[in-house]
């Protein structure tokens, strides 16, 4: 892999760019794999990166049916941060937190990794208490945060409307500066990169079919370019996991619903931190393009399709313009739907499973793409041990058989 | 947006008069104390989650207050019938 510099840009602008090195390869698929990871996501993506980098596994193939990140990698709001309440999620969401801080060094690919915080919003003394309980339990974890007051949420975000008239007054809000937004295709495509470089099998335009099961332990993937062998296959299909679980006759705790999220016309720099109001259903960021861009709740009720009803972003809408005066007559441009795979806990499953050599990352729900590189990293670490990574041992898939859930609605950010 | 048909008022209605019960059809143990810890919860926790075919619960909550269930593709959300409680779909996976 030729790497990216100034001197590479210089190199190449003397033949008009039209001698850049391809990304990644389109390899022919082998026979046989150590390891196939089901699923050409960040997540997926990520876990090839981390198996081919850090466990010396290169005998990798990822299978994706459509194209690298062409799924909810493409379709979220792309916020991270990872003030969580409990122990077990903000330690695993900080070690994500920790990678994206030198992800495009790391990958030699700029993530635009932009650490411009965010505000959580409390509107009643009920989200002010829940507020500071989470910021303190953060500041324990040795998460950044602190409870600050409308006055200062008016500093850093001036459009705010935080008077106490308005139909969601703002009573205050918890604020990560360490939080921010990143570019959701480079994500995927720096780690596509990084570990095609290091001999992982891209290959897209094929779909799993079957799990192939031979005595209890996995043998391979049926696809629909024909049977590809594997020692271990490792599923990261977000909110198609239950269809590929059921391939191996296996059932999820996961409910599949479509989140959505849109975008505005583009408008000149007016909004540069997240902010996110968990009571109104909102969250809004401003892109590098200068597009607002807004998430809005999930659909309350199961769904493949990559839409959401009307009314879902209707509601949103509304309370953005309550929040954002100034953006009621700013003109929304595109509405998309992406299908969230939900855990009745709002925490992932990462998880080895009842048959030998299958895992499953799943469960993201609606907050996925902030933990990208440290669901990888734990997820190649319990794939190339064949045991939970300690901070993956929480969310084993028998929590919902021991009772022991970790309850993270209120961080989650949207209710489902 | 939906447009849902109530079986008890006879009559279609927009989906914001309704919410959203999960999958039908699951039936409550009878003794839920003699259940092991893997049988409860995977009666509480686990689903099929349908791609395609899925029989479902919804409340109308603005309208009747009763339950009823429905037959709903999931992909194409498209509603192939509703039905009472207690009764069994008329469409189901395999008739398809």
């Amino acid at each position: 892999m030729k790497k990216y510099s100034a001197f590479s840009l210089l190199k190449n602008a003397l033949s008009y760019h039209e001698n850049w090195q391809k990304v990644w390869r389109s390899p022919t698929p082998k026979k046989d794999y150590d390891v196939i990871v089901v699923g050409g996501g960040g997540h997926g993506l990520a876990t090839a990166y981390y198996l081919a980098k850090v466990h010396g596994v290169t005998n990798i193939a990822v299978i994706e049916k459509g194209y690298l990140g062409g799924g909810n990698t493409a379709r979220n709001t792309t916020i991270i941060r990872s003030n969580y309440l409990w122990d077990e999620a903000a330690q695993l969401y900080d070690l994500s937190l920790k990678l994206w801080e030198g992800l495009s060094q790391e990958l030699n690919y700029n993530v635009m990794f932009s650490q411009r915080g965010v505000l959580n919003l409390g509107h009643n003394l009920q989200d002010m208490r829940d507020i500071e309980r989470r910021v303190n339990a953060n500041r324990l974890n040795g998460i950044d945060g602190e409870v600050v007051s409308p006055e200062r949420i008016k500093e850093i975000a001036p459009l705010i409307n935080i008077s106490r008239d308005s139909r969601y007054p703002i009573l205050g809000a918890s604020w990560q500066p360490r939080g921010g937004t990143a570019r959701h295709d480079a994500v995927a495509w720096g780690y596509a990169r990084g570990a095609d470089a290091l001999g992982v099998d891209l290959i897209q335009q094929t779909e799993v079919t079957g799990i192939r099961r031979k005595d209890g332990a996995v043998v391979g993937v049926e696809t629909s370019n024909g049977f590809i062998g594997a020692r271990k296959v490792a599923c990261v299909t977000a909110g198609n996991s239950g269809v590929v679980a059921a391939m191996a006759g296996l059932r999820l705790p996961v409910e599949s619903r479509p989140l959505q999220a849109l975008v505005s016309e583009p408008v000149k720099p007016c909004l540069d931190t997240v902010v996110m109001s968990n009571a109104v259903h909102g969250y809004i960021s401003q892109s590098d393009k200068g597009d607002l861009v807004i998430g809005a709740g999930v659909d309350s009720y199961n769904g493949y399709g990559q839409r959401g009803s009307f009314n879902v972003v209707e509601h949103t809408i509304q309370a953005i313009c309550e929040l954002f005066p100034a953006f009621s007559r700013v003109r929304m441009n595109r509405q998309w739907g992406g299908i969230v795979d939900t855990c009745p806990d709002a925490c992932p499953i990462i998880s080895k499973t009842s048959v030998q050599g299958l895992y499953f990352n799943c469960g993201w729900g609606t907050g996925g793409f902030k933990a990208t590189p440290g669901s990888g990293y734990v997820f190649a670490d319990t794939v190339a041990n064949d045991r939970p990574h300690p901070l993956a041992a929480a969310f084993n898939i028998d929590r919902f058989n021991t009772g022991a859930l970790i309850d993270e609605h209120g961080a989650a950010g949207v209710a489902h | 947006m939906l447009l849902i048909h109530c079986p008890h008022c006879q009559e279609h209605r927009d989906e914001e008069e309704f919410s959203y019960g999960g999958e039908a059809h699951i039936v409550r143990p009878l003794e839920p104390e003699a259940l092991n810890d893997q049988e409860w919860g995977d009666y509480l926790f686990f689903r099929t989650n349908s791609r395609g075919i899925h029989h479902e619960m919804w409340y109308h909550a603005i309208g009747c207050r009763r339950y009823f269930n429905a037959t709903r593709n999931t992909v194409t959300y498209e509603i192939l019938e509703t039905y009472k409680t207690g009764t069994q779909p008329r469409v189901t996976g395999d008739s398809l």
